[in-house]
Formats: C-alpha cells, sequence, structure tokens
C-alpha cells in the first residue's frame, strides 16, 4: 500500500505546530499503525530529519501509553481498538491519513504527537485508592463479593488511562476516566468507606485541572479502547451528589 | 572472550535452621528504624512496575522519604500491566493438596534446581498475604456465584492456585499498587519523577548513594543523592529485539549498576514462551504474548506429514500430531514453558511448522468449543481470542491459532543475597531486575508473585536493617560530579557519531543475532560466533550509528540509541554466561548436553551453582560461584513424561 500522511509537528510546548504531509510507500497491511509509522520514522533519521516523536510502550493494547487522533478520531475508527493495536488493513491503498494528538488544555502537547496527561495521576491522587497499608489485609475470603458486582467492578477497572474519552468530548471531560475508577471501588465492598469522599475528591480534582463538564454526547464511550460504559458516570454522579447532600 | 575465576559466594545471609522459620528469623533480627528516624531516610526507587510501584508505596507508608522515577509518562504504564495469566498463590482454597510447601517445591523443581531454596520458600510463604493484599485494595480478582475466588491450574501446575482477573490480571494488580503509590504522593512521602530515565549510579564510600537521571522532556541531566537505592528496572529481553516486552524496556539501569560494581547472575537464562503470535514481517517491532491459560483447553498441534499446507480445518484426526500429548501424557498441553517452547521449535525445524516461513504451530480449541459450547469459550477466553484477531486478521473460532515461541522473561539480573542487596551496599534489586527466585526457568504466575513478594513484604523490611544505619551523611561531591560527567559524555558521544544507520537497525541485527546464536538452542560453535561478530558490531555502531536532534530536548532517537548501546555490552556476558554453562537447564538448552529423548541434560555435578559476574573495566570479567545446596527438595531430573 502507499499513503499520504499529514501528520501533526509542534517542536515543544511553545511552537504554534502544523501539518506537515510525508509519503510512505510500500506498506505491509499486516503492519501496525505505529509499524508503519515506525518506518517512516526509520527513513526519517536517515534523512537526517527529526522523526516524529509519539508515546508508545507496550504495543499490545494495555499501558495507556499512546494514543493519536486518526483522521479525527481518537485511535482511529476501529472500534475498541488502541492505536498500537490498530492494523493498516484496515486503510484502503492510496489512502491520506490525518495524525494529530489528544487536543485538550488539560493535556499540552509536549512535542509532536506526545502530550502531557499527568493530570489523570493527579485524579487518582486525589481519592483513586482504597487506604490499605501492605501487611494489614484481612484473609481474601474474609468478605465475598456478589460475581455480577465483581464483574461489573473489573469491567469499570479495565480502564487504561489512556485519554481517548477526553481527546473525543466536545468538552474535554474526564467523566469517563474518574467514573471508571470512582465505579470501580463502588461497587467492591471494599471501596464503601471512602466511598462519597472519594467521588468528591476526585471529581474536584477533575474540576481543578480544567476539564470540561458531562453533557452525556457519549463520544467518550465510542472511542474508548476497553469499551467503558457511559452508565459508568451516572455513577458517578450519583456518589458525588450523595456527598455533597452530606 | 577471556574471564578469570574468582572467589567463591558463600554467604547469601540466609538465616539457618528449618526453612519454614528463616523468615520469621531473618524479619525478627532485621534492626527497626524508630518511626521519627524513617523521615530523615531517603530512598529512590527506579522502575514503577509491580516490585517498584508496590515498594515504593511501601516504603510511603512506613514513614520513608521516597523518590520514585519511571521513563514512562505515568507510573500505572510499566510492562507488569501487559501479564494476562495470574498469579499464584499457596491459599489452598480448593482443598487440592495445595500448600507453602507444595508451591516452593513445584518451583525449585519447575527451576530446574539452579533457584536458593531459601528465596523460594519465602516466596511461598509470602504469596498467600498478596493475594489477602490485592483483594483489600479492590483488586477486581474473578470470583465464583458463591462471592469466593475463583481460581484455575496454569502452565505446569497440578493444583489450581492461580488468581486471576478475566486475561488482565497483570493489570489489575498494576493499578491496585499504582494506586497506592498515588495515595502516598499525595500523602507527601513519595515524589513522583515520570519521563525520568537512569544513566548512572552514584557510588560513594562504597555505599550506592544515588543516581543519575535525564528528563527526557528537557534533556536535562539531574542527581538525586540518597541513603538507599532500590532497582525494579524489570528484565532485559529486548537485547533480542523482538520480544514480549514493552519497547521500553531496556537493561541500562541495571546494566550501568553493574558497571559500578553490581554482579550480574545468571545472564544467559532467558524465558521463552511457547504461545505468541509469530513474527509477520521484517517490519515487526515486538511480539505479542497469548496467555498460556491458553493451553489449559486449547490444543498444541502440526500436521503429521512435511510440508502438509492444506488449511488446517481439511486436514484429517488421523494426519495431525497433537505432539504434546504424545511425547508428555502425563502433562500433556501444560507442560513447562521451557519444553513447550522447545518442542515447537523441533517441529518446525522438522519441517511441520505452520504459517509464513513455517514458524508457527496451531492452537486449536476446536475440541474445547465443542465440549464445553462457544459461550464458555468466549467467557474464558474472549479478550484474547479478540487480541488474536485484531493483529492477525483471523477468527479463532473458526482456524486455530497460529502460535510460536518468544522470548518473553529473563530469570537472569542482578545478583542479590537474602535481603534483595546486591554486592554494592545499599543498593537493592527487586522484581524481575534481580535474579533470585526463578532459578533456570519461572513458572507461569510466578513473575507477578515475585514482584509484590518483594516489593510489598521483603524489601520493606530488609531494607530497614541496612537503613537503621544511616542517615549516612553528605555524599562526596566527587563521585557525583564523576557519575554525571560519565552520562554526558556518553551522550555527546552518541550525538557526534552522525553516522548512516539508525540505533533500531543496529538493534534488530543484534537480537537476530541473539535469537540465532543465544536464543532457544545453543552450542558452544554458536555462542563463539556470537562472542566474535557482537564486538565487530558494537564498534561500527560507535562509528555508524546517527543520533539526530540535540541532548536538550525530547529526543526519542538518542534514547534508544543509549539503550542499545549498553544491550551490546549485555549480550556480550550472556553469550559468555551461556557458553561457560555447557549443561542445559530451564531455559538455557545446550545442544551438547541432551539426553536419548532430547531433553535437557543438568550437570549438577559442575553446574549446581548460580553464575555471578563482576564486571571489569579492562574487559576481563571475573565468575564468582554461589554454590548451590538442596536441603528439601531433592535433586532430580526433571520428567513431565
Amino acid at each position: 500500500m502507499n499513503l499520504t500522511l499529514k501528520v501533526w509537528r509542534q517542536s515543544g510546548p511553545t511552537d504554534s505546530g502544523r501539518m506537515v504531509t510525508y509519503r510512505v510507500e510500500d506498506v505491509s497491511p499486516d503492519m501496525s499503525f505505529l509499524e508503519m509509522l515506525d518506518v517512516l520514522n526509520e527513513r526519517l533519521t536517515i534523512e537526517g530529519d527529526d522523526p516524529i516523536a509519539f508515546d508508545h510502550d507496550c504495543r499490545e493494547g494495555i499501558c495507556g501509553m499512546c494514543g493519536m487522533v486518526i483522521n479525527g478520531v481518537a485511535h482511529g475508527e476501529q472500534r475498541a481498538t488502541t492505536t498500537c493495536q490498530l492494523h493498516m488493513r484496515h486503510f484502503e491503498d492510496g489512502a491520506v491519513i490525518t495524525i494529530e494528538p489528544w487536543r485538550a488544555a488539560p493535556f499540552p502537547v509536549v512535542k509532536d504527537l506526545v502530550v502531557d496527561r499527568s493530570a489523570f495521576d493527579r485524579i487518582i491522587q486525589a481519592g483513586g485508592f482504597v487506604s490499605v497499608p501492605a501487611g494489614s489485609a484481612p484473609d481474601a475470603h474474609s468478605m465475598p463479593v456478589r460475581k455480577e458486582d465483581a464483574d461489573a467492578a473489573f469491567d469499570a477497572a479495565t480502564c487504561i488511562g489512556c485519554g481517548a474519552c477526553v481527546a473525543a468530548c466536545p468538552n474535554g471531560s474526564a467523566s469517563l476516566f474518574t467514573a471508571a475508577k470512582i465505579t470501580h471501588l463502588s461497587l467492591l465492598p471494599q471501596g464503601q468507606p471512602e466511598r462519597l469522599s472519594r467521588a468528591k475528591a476526585m471529581v474536584d480534582q477533575m474540576d481543578a485541572e480544567g476539564f470540561g463538564g458531562c453533557t452525556n454526547t457519549g463520544e467518550c464511550t465510542a472511542v474508548c479502547p476497553k469499551g467503558i460504559p457511559l452508565d459508568t458516570i451516572a455513577q458517578m454522579n450519583s456518589d458525588y451528589l450523595k456527598a455533597n447532600a452530606k | 572472550m577471556k574471564y578469570v575465576e574468582g572467589a567463591e559466594i558463600r554467604d547469601t545471609k540466609a538465616p539457618a535452621g528449618p526453612i519454614e522459620e528463616r523468615w520469621e528469623k531473618r524479619k525478627f533480627s532485621a534492626k527497626l528504624v524508630n518511626p521519627a528516624n524513617k523521615r530523615k531516610l531517603n530512598v529512590i526507587v527506579v522502575g514503577t512496575g509491580l516490585a517498584g510501584g508496590s515498594a515504593a508505596a511501601t516504603l510511603g507508608e512506613l514513614g520513608y522519604n521516597v523518590k520514585s522515577f519511571c521513563y514512562q509518562d505515568s507510573p500505572r504504564r510499566a510492562h507488569s500491566i501487559a501479564a494476562q495469566g495470574g498469579i499464584n498463590a499457596a491459599k489452598n482454597y480448593r482443598g487440592d493438596g495445595d500448600s507453602i510447601y507444595r508451591l516452593f517445591y513445584d518451583t525449585v523443581k519447575g527451576g530446574d534446581f539452579r533457584a536458593r531454596e531459601s528465596n523460594v520458600y519465602r516466596l511461598a510463604q509470602v504469596s498467600v498475604n498478596i493475594i489477602d493484599q490485592a483483594v483489600a485494595q479492590g483488586v477486581p480478582f474473578a470470583r465464583e456465584y458463591g462471592g469466593l475466588l475463583d481460581t484455575r491450574s496454569f502452565g505446569g501446575a497440578q493444583v489450581s492456585r492461580t488468581f486471576y482477573a478475566r486475561g488482565q490480571t497483570g493489570q489489575q494488580l498494576l493499578l491496585g499498587a499504582y494506586q497506592a503509590l498515588e495515595r502516598q504522593v499525595a500523602a507527601g512521602t513519595v515524589e513522583m519523577f515520570t519521563r525520568h530515565e537512569m544513566l548512572d549510579l552514584i557510588v560513594a564510600d562504597g555505599r550506592a548513594r544515588g543516581i543519575i537521571v535525564r528528563d527526557m522532556v528537557t534533556g536535562e541531566i539531574e542527581r538525586h543523592v540518597a541513603d538507599a537505592v532500590v532497582l525494579a528496572t524489570g528484565g532485559y529481553g529486548n537485547v533480542f529485539f523482538l520480544s514480549t516486552n514493552a519497547k521500553g524496556c531496556n537493561t541500562t539501569a541495571i546494566w550501568r549498576a553493574h558497571e559500578r560494581g553490581a554482579y550480574f547472575a545468571n545472564p544467559c537464562y532467558t524465558q521463552i514462551h511457547p504461545t505468541c503470535i509469530p513474527v509477520s514481517g521484517e517490519y515487526q517491532s515486538k511480539l505479542t504474548l497469548m496467555s498460556e491459560s491458553l493451553r489449559n483447553d486449547g490444543r498444541v498441534w502440526v500436521p503429521l506429514r512435511k510440508g502438509d499446507d492444506r488449511v488446517p480445518g481439511d486436514i484429517p484426526e488421523d494426519e495431525r500430531d497433537y505432539y504434546l500429548e504424545r511425547i508428555y501424557p502425563a502433562f500433556g498441553n501444560l507442560v513447562p514453558r521451557d519444553i513447550a517452547s522447545r518442542a515447537a521449535k523441533n517441529v518446525c525445524d522438522e519441517g511441520r511448522g505452520v504459517g509464513p516461513g513455517g514458524l508457527g504451530v496451531y492452537l486449536d480449541f476446536r475440541d474445547a468449543i465443542n465440549r464445553l459450547g462457544r459461550d464458555a469459550v468466549e467467557k474464558k477466553y474472549g479478550n484474547l481470542f479478540e487480541m488474536y484477531e485484531r493483529i492477525t486478521g483471523e477468527n479463532p473460532y473458526e482456524t486455530p491459532m497460529r502460535i510460536y515461541p518468544a522470548v518473553h522473561y529473563t530469570m537472569g539480573g542482578l545478583w542479590v543475597d537474602y535481603d534483595l542487596q546486591s554486592t554494592i551496599p545499599g543498593l537493592f534489586v527487586i522484581g524481575e531486575a534481580n535474579f533470585s527466585d526463578h532459578g533456570a526457568n519461572r513458572l507461569g504466575a510466578s513473575a507477578l508473585m515475585q514482584g509484590l513478594a518483594d516489593g510489598y513484604f521483603v524489601l520493606p523490611t530488609t531494607i530497614g536493617d541496612y537503613l537503621a544505619a544511616g542517615p549516612f551523611g553528605e555524599v562526596d561531591e566527587e563521585a557525583v560530579a564523576e557519575a554525571e560527567i560519565k552520562v554526558r559524555s556518553k551522550i555527546e558521544r552518541l550525538l557526534s557519531v552522525n553516522g548512516t544507520r539508525t540505533p533500531d537497525s543496529f538493534h534488530r541485527e543484534l537480537g537476530r543475532l541473539m535469537w540465532d546464536y543465544c536464543g532457544m538452542e545453543r552450542t558452544e560453535e554458536s555462542l563463539r560466533k556470537a562472542l566474535e561478530r557482537i564486538p565487530e558490531l558494537r564498534a561500527e555502531f560507535w562509528e555508524n550509528v546517527k543520533v539526530t536532534g540535540t541532548a536538550e530536548e525530547l529526543n526519542q532517537v538518542l534514547e534508544k540509541a543509549g539503550r542499545v548501546a549498553d544491550f551490546f555490552d549485555l549480550a556480550e556476558l550472556m553469550c559468555l554466561d551461556a557458553l561457560v554453562r555447557t549443561e542445559s537447564c530451564g531455559g538455557h538448552f545446550r545442544a551438547e548436553s541432551q539426553d536419548a529423548d532430547g531433553e535437557a541434560l543438568r550437570d549438577d555435578e559442575n553446574f549446581a551453582h548460580v553464575s555471578a559476574w563482576e564486571h571489569s573495566p579492562e574487559g576481563v570479567p571475573v565468575l564468582h560461584k554461589e554454590p548451590l545446596e538442596y536441603e528439601y527438595v531433592k535433586m532430580t531430573q526433571r520428567s513431565y513424561k
């Protein structure tokens, strides 16, 4: 396959940035999207150009480090798939592909397609945990958990923190990310003691980071590579309201 | 490559006495640090996977001043996150005959009698606490309808002791540790440095006193000093270029610590995982593992006839060779990883491999789907099947998966004593980065167990014994400056070559060479070839590598180049270690040492020891042997037939 790429290039946070066009030839349909970029970057390096910076690590769809907006869609049009798991067989020969970074004020661009997502870590710091120091835990079987609850908690807990939800949201909201963690811990007995304080602290931190509010457009869950359901946001709002009513 | 033999290592600091009392004894004899003093003690933890994340969190909870470093943009990204299958623990919740002793026994035997009994016993003891801890943190393990935890049998175990969270156990356990870590960041006990890469260890007055790091965003070289340094930087499987490791996994932190005096133990022990998705082309950047839990229900086979290129569905039952079930009737498809990998290589070498290049074998779920129904199979393995289809474009419900072995884990690592302290006082090494618990072969679902055992339970106790003598005062400025200059000059050198080949092209060539000559099967000839070729390739690297950009910016080519440079040096030591160890054991298979059936043949008389290598600036490594003694588990030749 031969492709034309239009890639966002920005040398650093103060650069205004621009789209740059590259041609890539002889792309194999079995390549992953990032492997296609690797091939381009190898060529740019040899030619003495600055290769395109992008974040990636595990390349098996679980670390959450990669992420780019491909043809206007976070992680590309393939559903439930991270950028690293997207393969070129889903593109047509001769296609023109635009590649941009996540765009949201709380995710400033570091370079090219690399953004700073440390706001997510600060949301977790605010309360996304159960306070249980090592060594203090009771026997694992002392507290049975209904299978349905455990499964639903797991579904929410599969969030990989990639930030696609924010990139896709017209409001730049981090509600799906925050709600996934709140829901995961709210559904388990271990999460109950801190349930309301957690919801309040995490939502307040999310707002303080400058993420927008949720207006139920559902764009977030549509692009989520792990399919985190939208109703987690209802769970978050419910816990948040209860916390504020107290 | 020359080497000399140095003094034997006789004392690993494990307490004497009955094995089940040793850890208790050590916990009691370890000096305690008074809570008011903990605040005055600074500890650096490098790496935020299961070992590093849990260690930094726990040290923070205990009241130490912790600085935690990772090269990713968040500690949650560390590659422990990709572990699929599960975590072992001797809970015996099934009443199927499991016990701490049995987990200990299986691990020593599975490690092919090349691990320390004392360490392994402790690991088995602590395993039960890990599950309790993780459940209390809210890790959503799989459960049964009664609300209790589900378990499964896994990779070579005959009891059901593996706890799991669908196919994402590593992710859930890592997020548990990450959340505990972020809680400490909020509490102010841990300061987090993301996108920072450790480039050297500061050793002053005979103690590890800090690290030199590069801020990967600004390129700034920073000095961080402390009273102790903990390395939890994972394995070095990426020396093979293609492996199941994350792209960023590298050996730089442990290698540079090795250059500063930490012994490197058993570098040749690498684990080749039998169930990975085969390579599809030259551009391949990494390999993806399919959890070996798939072997519980999938059957491994190849066509009976060489060169049979019919589609798998057209090959009748009597023309299929279910070779694992045939050769190993007792364990069948569940034989340990090293055995399953080598068997796959053998059938492919015979010309019976399937898929592009004949480098693959089938993993077939047809019978499981007929027996259990598609829904049940989907419930168990749905996400793995999806992942397979995403990568290959083939549907495993309809056509068997193709799998092939790939480098997955490195049992070797920095040498540590019972306290997990390296040969440099104050330098502790935990998780995959150390060598201690898996011997020559790691059992499935034991990596998560070891990482968390080290981080939550072992290190926080043993490091206290060292820190009780601290704080160690001002760090000698000269030692810090020397380390910083060394780092800067290496970076300048990489940038100044301005050749014609990318770091990746060198890495690919090195990886290919290691896979061919120091991979699943090693011979004296292949290793000698590798030892001849590696220095040539390294010399070419330093004359012809091309690194674009500058040191003062985010520069991913520069990052890669630095890592590849260290992989060359490590590769050489791996081949030397493999050459010196003329026996076969676990993941290290020397073709010259096999029995009549082609199974690995150990040489206990000459090789029942850990090979701990000391770096020498003159390029002649010193081999220190640590004899291994087995008081509890009788040394036998492993047999899974």
